[in-house]
């Protein structure tokens, strides 16, 4: 058994893939848990695909390919804050417009690019075993940045959710942590990349969060459960990944999806069955 | 951006000409009106008469277009925490994984600084605040599982932590039970005799006339501001509500319901939440 476990990690990629995997995992978790209180599962979904303009232009230029994507997913970011900012334009229509305008022009640059055929595949569905050290350090670099922003700021973006009348009557500057949340948004679906690919990000940034949702009351505990759930789901995904020869992100969605049906059907309180129990009692 | 402002004494609001409008729509016209220190006010008036949009200008939701607000002398936005506001209760997301403890100790967030602790004392604030509005049973309740009139409450204990100098409720009394009526009702006098500030806008021209020392007759512009037996006589009345107004001898009869847009909303929302 020990040796099936640790069978996969006599190479160095794997350790890294498994490395970056948690690191990921872990911050869509708890990112996500916003993602999932705000609604804003479109707009995870959406910034994963404005990137590919981003990718394809470092592509051109020969630069790092996840720097170009960081660029691109701020830049869509924020002209996301800046459409929505006077509530002239709805923000689901600003994000629809801007992520099919994104992931046109991405597509439009790609397809100049005779051979970005292959590479594309690992954009779209992940490649963790082509986790270099330097990405690796990347990766770990943001993750943390970003879990540290929000531990830090964790009293501004819970009132900000939970009641922005309340952050106005405080003086919050609203709009900055707002932008600000969105930048961080941008900067997990970016480090995600290179794991689940951005066809899955929006995935990861949603079911853990939902999933601890269900099972929770507070938002420090729904934090934490959901980022046991993202890290579980990415190693439990690797291994399945290695021994059935699949692709990674997808064994990793679809790892995190079946703990999501679990609390969805057996939640203490929130749950169907538990649901279905009450309906019949009262 | 002194904070210290707070302790100066109950606070003098004064309204000077304002006007603010709303999607392009001017909502209240040259108000100017001033409320003296711990004075209580209702604020009534037909629907769509611009009652919240004055709360909200006040908070710094909804910018003036002309005119200036000052409290203890100094322009709005110089304080961070003397305006408490309660909105309807519709305005939050009630699903939201917080518990009543957590809603109320946000009230704190304003004084502490946002990294810090809640101090000792802020925790006893917080404590206290609970007990008065009787939701301190509930304390570790998530604000979801309350009934309309607990989260009410909820919220009232909330602006209550933030020991505010002005206190603002958009009607505290509709659509909730008995209970949560009269415990706002003790609240007001507690807070009378800690003489804080309060406007309270209320459909109800009954409770405005018979528990508040002022009313403010609003009407997308200021029809009447006195003593409730002034601000709310036949002429003034009639100036402010207008054919929603029958006089029958003795008796004024006043039908407030189903109003052109705003009390249509109410009754969506409430719908929705209870």
């Amino acid at each position: 058994m020990i040796n099936w476990l640790l069978q996969p990690f006599a190479y160095d990629f794997m350790v890294r893939g498994l490395l970056a995997s948690l690191l990921v995992g872990v911050l869509c978790a708890v990112i996500g848990c916003y993602v999932v209180l705000r609604s804003m599962a479109f707009l995870g979904d959406a910034l994963a695909h404005a990137i590919l303009p981003g990718v394809a232009i470092a592509y051109l230029v020969g630069a790092n390919l996840m720097v170009g994507a960081l660029v691109a997913a701020v830049l869509v970011a924020l002209l996301i804050g800046y459409f929505t900012r006077s509530g002239t334009v709805k923000e689901d229509t600003a994000i629809g417009i801007l992520f099919a305008a994104a992931l046109s022009l991405g597509v439009m640059l790609i397809s100049s690019i005779r051979t970005y055929a292959v590479d594309l595949t690992h954009i779209l569905f992940g490649n963790v075993l082509g986790v270099s050290s330097g990405d690796l350090l990347l990766t770990a670099g943001i993750s943390l940045g970003v879990l540290a922003v929000v531990a830090l700021l964790y009293r501004p973006f819970l009132v900000i959710s939970f009641d922005p009348v309340l952050a106005a009557t405080l003086r919050m500057p609203r709009e900055l942590l707002r932008n600000l949340l969105l930048v961080l948004m941008s900067l997990t679906v970016v480090v995600s990349m290179q794991t689940v690919g951005i066809g899955l990000v929006a995935a990861m940034l949603v079911t853990p969060g939902a999933t601890a949702y269900l099972l929770t009351k507070r938002l420090p505990a729904m934090m934490v459960l959901s980022a046991a759930i993202g890290a579980v789901s990415s190693i439990a995904g690797l291994y399945i990944s290695y021994y059935a020869n699949v692709a990674s992100g997808a064994a990793v969605v679809l790892t995190a999806t079946f703990f999501f049906l679990l609390a969805f059907f057996f939640a203490p309180q929130r749950g169907m069955l538990s649901r279905m129990r009450g309906a019949y009692a009262s | 951006m002194n904070p210290d402002d707070c302790d100066n004494g109950p606070a003098l609001l004064d309204f000077d000409h304002i006007t603010v409008s709303y999607n392009g729509k001017p909502v209240l016209d040259q108000l100017t009106f001033q409320v003296p220190h711990g004075e209580q006010v209702a604020v009534v008036g037909p629907n769509g008469a611009g009652k919240s949009t004055l709360f909200k200008a006040l908070v710094g939701l909804l910018p003036l277009r002309s005119g200036r607000i000052r409290i203890h002398c100094k322009p709005l936005g110089a304080h961070t925490d003397c305006v408490a506001y309660v909105p309807q209760r519709e305005e939050v997301d009630l699903r939201f994984p917080v518990t009543v403890e957590d809603v109320v100790s946000m009230g704190r967030y304003g004084r502490s600084k946002w990294r810090n602790r809640l101090t000792a004392q802020d925790r006893e604030v917080v404590r206290r605040s609970m007990d008065q509005l009787g939701v301190l049973n509930l304390a570790r309740q998530p604000i979801g599982d309350l009934s309309g009139g607990q989260q009410q409450r909820v919220f009232l204990a909330r602006a209550l932590a933030q020991e505010p100098h002005i206190l603002l409720m958009d009607e505290p009394f509709t659509g909730v039970d008995v209970t949560t009526q009269e415990v706002t009702m003790r609240l007001l006098e507690s807070l009378r005799a800690q003489s804080v500030t309060v406007m309270v806008s209320t459909h109800d021209l009954t409770l405005a006339s018979e528990r508040f020392p002022r009313v403010l007759l609003l009407n997308r512009r200021l029809v009447s501001y006195g003593a409730p037996k002034e601000a709310l006589s036949a002429a003034a009345l009639a100036d402010a509500f207008g054919k929603q107004i029958f006089f029958t001898g003795d008796a004024v009869l006043v039908d407030q319901c189903c109003g052109p847009d705003e009390e249509h909303q109410h009754h969506h929302h409430e719908v929705q939440h209870d």
